[in-house]
């Protein structure tokens, strides 16, 4: 047995860069700031690494399973004997792929932003927010004990709103950190509420202990305890509650609204963020409590595989008719999240093989990191030397940046799903796990598959072909010499994690994942790739030729074919106007019929009723007034009225 | 540890400043002063941990003496838990409102007075083991409320497009708020009354002693007839619904330091009040009450939440979205379990430390650039990036954000409340959790539109950031919600019973 | 001599008591109030010796009570007299409406 309490700087270190680039980066560290920051992340890394090392190949398997072992364990809030919040750090091999992931990524991230963000004015505070963030994604990955879970869940969602609205002078940005924060709240109350679900029918906090409980039903759990609300019991309720929360998170339909103007954010921010961690927090979760979503009502698991499936349809088409570059790598992240989702949606009770959906997932977790962080720092450069988002600014760049052209090309083989990439082999694994659970969701992965490798290479073609060479003239704001600074393409800085990033996004898929992560802990032999890629090959094939067909020269063919499907066409342009019914609801409805009566409520009737009670003893005291007139007389005809009052009283009554 | 010493330090701060020339002497002799209370409260809780720690039980460091004998009147004080904490919250604001009030020019003198004279009344409150002794302090601190926002305060901004509201001037604020508090005390004392005459059983003495009545059992009927006195009462000052409208103009006309003492402690005082006297003496009552007092409180923290979206003046923000946070604490009262009794209290002090806080801030705003108006305001961040930083940190604080105190509070009140099964406390529990959405979305916006974005007045380039006094009582203020929301363990620990 | 009945002095006084008191409520005239209220006073005097001489003969209480009665009445007629000079000296009336500034 390691001691593996040397976990605890990982996420600590980063949370140590926070505080000390937060007080002193403004106005002491300032240029200081990205090499503290990154050195940091470099540390937490190389730890995860050694972790990862350790976990999976010295001393993790017990019995030839990977057992979950929980490296420190320190009381934090308690409620009651026995339900408590721990600070507690789990290891087990979803865990540590995730230190490794988010680290590496986060490591990357930095890296590149010494060049990107350099010269800004709030450098330090930029690298205060990335390593908030880095601590609070690594906490969140480790957590033990389900509050924890939520506690780093929240602050992972203030990093993102603080990132977001980094550049706050900007309008959109700020509407935008406000936008992503509000609509990942709600989806935390449903995960709240899910909490406080479980929690109660397990009577814990700890995870371990929760998922025991929970599968395992004891005869008091299955008994009234375990109650029903409409006909659903309140375990699933649980469930389906929390993994709300981790669709908010996760941006699957419908509530995805905020990831695409999230992308007012530095682009490496949409890197890290929303793109290879925070929005995979969802995935993550659900695959945690993977066991108890096993044994539950088999409904769950079907919601969860049909809104992943929808959601991965619907961001692709959406992301067919885009034009801002970021716009596109957000709705694919958001279609490729739905591929993980619904491969854990898949799970038949079958043994081993029943359960490859779970490995699917976090492979495809795994591998998506690389190339859609990959993706957004390619697009980061590009953005860096055309100085603008828009598609229609940028065309046959492939000569004036060589190396992000191959990154990018790369990156996009890996996301379309062609082998020998590391996208391939995930997406095999996915739709493999879809074959055998449900066609219909096999299906529309297929389709789906198609339409990303059409829109990638859409975007690829878009931006490096186009064009004869060289920039068009009039595009953005081109300053000659001056774009990019000068140095040519990028600084070495901005190259190094590109580089690193494509070879990861080209060999990833060779990573025998399934000997290492899966849900039960017992290495799985990796998959034959038999005929079943056949389909999603030529799919993905096929998309690239329509792709380059439209978009390898400048032509009208692109203008012909969105008139020839001007109905879905204007649909997916807009959106599916789900940002309008969400403005909707909030302004007119939530707004105008709860907001405004209820304030109107309680100044004029309740605090009408106050002041009516005021003006009430106001009015009976200028009526009784009168009393004191000034005038003698009067008074002594009170005077002896009460006497003779008194009298009679004392008189006739009292004798 | 002499307790009375808590209530001695403030009395004689009071009279000191009285006899002082000049704003200098003023100012930091009331500095002194709270600075001094401030060390005494660590004291007395190094010195409660250890008494704990050594096995002592129930109200340590009591002292008692006689007061009016014919009526059985004693002066009693003593502490737990919840009192030690509540007294070291009260220190903390004090000295953080003694900071942020050094500019106050005109009638220095009386103002710092008064400000003592509501701490004095707080402490001896707390403190108190004897009911009308409880009453007395709560009585001591409503006069000085008055004068203080009808002399220093600020009416309610009418300069802009929202001048349609009807004008709030500072002494109907101070009016209101000091006759309906004054309506509480009222309820309070014929709760009292009802109490103190059940007491002694057939023929024998009347007792006002806390512990005593603590101890007997109160007949069925005597509580259920004043207990509503008693909650209600209570109640007022901690904004129950529908007597809450004295704290949106109360809150807003008075001046900072006022403002962080009304909504930090004073609002406490009612909730303090509610758990000590109402729930704990009469504890039959509470429980059949105890839905009444549920819907009550889930009604203020809903539709509380839902009326700051709709403000447009800073402070009224924070004023109703004090309505909505103090709703939690009733609402941890009512569930009557035991977490969420504890969830109460700790609300208690983290809205105390986090309200301070923001109207610090908004003051500090308020002072430089003359409005309160969201709409006028804008980013300030650039222009006073320390002030900026401290609103954002006590907004984050008030929607729940895990670090800071708000969230420990609010999760313990949650588990709580969920553990009372039933339809009808299942629904309560589900209507405040959904209060942590509306509370993000106000607070963000206010944030959004006064904080981030562009700035909005060429003026507001030109203002200065935060004073040494008013960067050190934000500090300490946030140390202590920082404290609590990193390491809640000491807190839970504090408040065991 | 036969006894007049005590009742006859006591309707006597009493017709004094109550024209006394309607001179007091209804008379504007400060001097006329006044003297009503040495009616008053003056009534009560024949009560004292009345119930004196028929109840109590051999005693003298009453009668006594009737002297410190008039002593008193005297003098408060002198305080009163001071008082409307004083009066009419600010409101220039001896008008007891005029005199209403204690009012609301």
């Amino acid at each position: 047995m390691s001691n593996y309490a040397y976990i605890a700087w990982i996420p600590l270190l980063p949370l140590a860069a926070f505080v000390v680039l937060g007080l002193f980066g403004r106005k002491y560290l300032r240029s200081f700031s990205g090499v503290i920051g990154t050195a940091v992340v470099l540390t937490s890394a190389v730890l995860s690494l050694w972790a990862a090392y350790e976990y999976f190949f010295v001393a993790g398997k017990v019995d030839g399973v990977y057992q979950p072992v929980i490296a420190l364990k320190v009381a934090w809030l308690s409620f009651s004997p026995g339900l408590s919040i721990d600070m507690s750090i789990i290891l087990d091999p979803i865990s540590v792929m995730m230190i490794v992931v988010v680290s590496f990524v986060s490591l990357m991230v930095h890296l590149f932003s010494l060049g990107y963000m350099k010269g800004e004015e709030r450098f330090g505070t930029y690298y205060a927010f990335l390593g908030l963030f880095t601590f609070s994604m690594l906490g969140l990955v480790l957590s033990g004990n389900i509050f924890e879970i939520y506690i780093f869940w929240e602050l992972v969602g203030c990093s993102s709103f603080l990132l977001i609205g980094y550049y706050y002078d900007r309008p959109t940005a700020v509407a935008a950190a406000k936008k992503a924060f509000i609509v990942t709240r709600f989806a935390d109350l449903g995960f709240l509420i899910g909490i406080l679900i479980l929690s109660f029918q397990a009577e814990t906090l700890d995870f371990r202990t929760l998922i025991q409980r929970l599968t395992e039903p004891s005869p008091q759990l299955a008994g009234d305890v375990m109650g029903s609300f409409l006909g659903i019991s309140l375990l699933s309720w649980g469930l389906i509650l929390v993994f709300i929360g981790g669709a908010g998170k996760s941006a699957l339909f419908p509530l995805h609204i905020w990831l695409p103007d999230a992308m007012e954010g530095p682009t490496p921010v949409s890197a890290l963020i929303h793109a290879a961690t925070m929005v995979v927090a969802g995935v993550y979760l659900v695959a945690r409590l993977y066991p108890v979503y096993t044994v539950a009502d088999p409904a769950v698991l079907q919601v969860i595989l049909y809104a992943g499936a929808l959601s991965a349809l619907l961001a692709a088409i959406i992301a067919c008719t885009q034009t801002d570059i970021k716009r596109i790598l957000a709705y694919s992240t958001m279609s490729q999240i739905g591929y993980m989702m619904f491969a854990l949606g898949t799970f038949r009770p079958v043994g081993a093989e029943g359960a490859l959906g779970f490995t699917a997932a976090m492979f495809h977790l795994f591998t998506h990191a690389f190339f859609k962080a990959l993706l957004f720092l390619c697009a980061g450069v590009i953005i860096h030397q055309v100085h603008s988002n828009e598609m229609r600014d940028m065309g046959g760049l492939r000569k004036s940046m060589p190396l992000t052209h191959g990154c990018f090309l790369i990156a996009c083989l890996a996301i379309a799903g062609i082998p020998p990439f590391s996208g391939f082999f995930s997406k095999e694994e996915i739709l493999l796990a879809a074959y055998n659970a449900n066609k219909l969701v096999y299906a529309v992965g297929l389709f789906t598959s198609g339409l990303t490798a059409f829109y990638m290479f859409r975007l690829y073609f878009s931006v490096f072909w186009r064009l004869p060479g060289g920039l068009p003239a009039g595009a953005g704001h081109f300053e000659g010499a001056e774009a990019g600074g000068g140095h040519g393409e990028a600084p070495a800085s901005m190259k190094i994690p590109l580089v690193v990033l494509a070879v990861g996004a080209a060999l990833a898929g060779f990573i025998p994942f399934s000997r290492l992560v899966t849900y039960d802990g017992k290495p799985m032999a990796p998959h034959a790739m038999g005929l079943s890629v056949i389909a999603p090959v030529t799919l993905a094939l096929l998309g690239v030729l329509l792709a380059g067909y439209l978009y390898l020269r400048e032509s009208d063919r692109p203008g012909r074919a969105a008139a020839a499907l001007s109905g879905l066409y204007r649909l997916a342009c807009h959106k599916f106007y789900i940002d309008e019914v969400y403005f909707f609801i909030t302004k007119k409805i939530i707004f105008n019929l709860i907001g405004r009566p209820a304030a109107w409520i309680d100044r004029n009737i309740v605090d009408g009723l106050m002041n009516a009670l005021g003006a009430l003893t106001a009015r009976i005291s200028a009526g009784i007034k009168g009393i004191q007139s000034g005038r003698v007389q009067d008074y002594a005809l009170y005077f002896f009225a009460g006497i003779a009052v008194l009298a009679v009283l004392f008189i006739y009554i009292y004798t | 540890m002499n307790l009375s010493l808590l209530v001695l330090v403030p009395l004689i701060t009071a009279i000191a400043v009285l006899f002082c020339r000049g704003l200098n002497g003023v100012r930091w002799v009331s500095l002194a002063g709270v600075t001094v209370q401030l060390l005494l409260s660590f004291g007395l809780l190094v010195l409660y941990w250890r008494e704990r720690a050594a096995g002592g039980m129930g109200m340590l460091f009591e002292s008692r003496h006689v007061w009016f004998k014919p009526l059985n009147i004693w002066y009693h004080v003593g502490v737990d838990g919840i009192s030690v904490a509540m007294i070291l919250l009260t220190a903390f604001v004090m000295v953080a409102a003694v900071l942020v009030s050094w500019s106050v020019q005109s009638w220095s003198k009386e103002f710092f007075v008064l400000l003592l004279f509501l701490s004095g009344g707080a402490y001896g409150f707390f403190l108190s083991l004897d009911l009308f002794t409880l009453f007395f302090f709560l009585e001591v601190s409503v006069i000085p409320k008055f004068l203080l926002i009808g002399i220093w305060g600020s009416g309610a901004s009418n300069d802009g497009p929202s001048a349609r509201t009807p004008r709030a001037s500072k002494e109907y604020s101070a009016m209101k708020l000091a006759l309906m508090l004054m309506g509480g005390s009222a309820l309070v004392f014929v709760g009292l009354l009802g109490v103190y005459y059940s007491t002694g059983g057939a023929g024998g003495p009347h007792t006002f002693d806390w512990p005593a009545i603590a101890h007997m059992q109160l007949p069925v009927d005597v509580q259920r007839i004043f207990f509503p006195f008693l909650f209600v009462g209570f109640g007022i000052f901690t904004a129950l619904f529908p007597f809450h409208t004295w704290v949106p103009d109360g809150h807003s006309a008075a001046p900072t330091a006022a403002s962080m003492f009304l909504a930090g402690i004073s609002m406490k005082l009612g909730g303090y009040g509610c758990l000590r006297v109402a729930v704990f003496l009469m504890p039959v009552a509470a429980r059949e009450y105890s839905l009444v007092i549920i819907v009550l409180a889930t009604i203020a923290i809903v539709y509380g939440a839902f009326a700051t979206m709709m403000q447009k003046d800073l402070k009224y923000i924070n004023a109703y979205s004090s309505i909505s946070h103090c709703g939690f604490i009733l609402l941890g009262i009512g569930m009557l379990t035991r977490t969420a009794v504890v969830g109460a209290v700790m609300q208690m002090i983290s809205h105390g430390l986090m309200t301070a806080l923001f109207f610090a801030a908004i003051g500090m705003i308020y002072d430089r650039a003359h409005t309160r108006l969201v709409e006028r305001l804008g980013g300030l961040l650039k222009v006073m990036p320390f002030i900026s930083t401290v609103f954002v940190i006590a907004g984050l604080c008030s929607l729940g954000l895990p670090g800071l105190s708000g969230f420990v509070a609010e999760i313990t009140v949650f588990m709580g409340s969920w553990q009372r099964t039933g339809e009808a406390y299942r629904l309560a529990t589900i209507l405040a959790c959904a209060s942590i959405v509306i509370t993000a979305v106000y607070i963000l916006r206010a944030t959004g539109q006064t904080i981030m974005g562009p700035v909005k007045d060429p003026y507001y380039n030109g203002l200065a950031d935060a004073t040494w006094n008013e960067k050190l009582a934000a500090v300490l203020l946030g140390i202590g919600i920082i404290a609590i929301g990193v390491a809640p363990f000491w807190l839970s620990d504090l408040l065991r019973f | 001599m036969s006894q007049v009945p005590l009742s006859h002095i006591l309707f006597v006084s009493t017709a004094l008591f109550f024209i006394g008191m309607y001179g007091l409520f209804t008379r504007r005239n400060m001097i006329t109030m006044l003297m009503s209220v040495e009616l008053i006073l003056n009534s009560v005097n024949i009560n004292f010796v009345a119930f004196n001489k028929y109840l109590y003969p051999d005693k003298l209480e009453g009668v006594f009570f009737t002297l410190f009665i008039v002593a008193i009445a005297a003098a408060e007629a002198a305080v009163a007299i001071a008082i409307i000079i004083n009066l009419y000296r600010n409101l220039r009336s001896i008008d007891v409406e005029a005199a209403d500034e204690m009012k609301f």
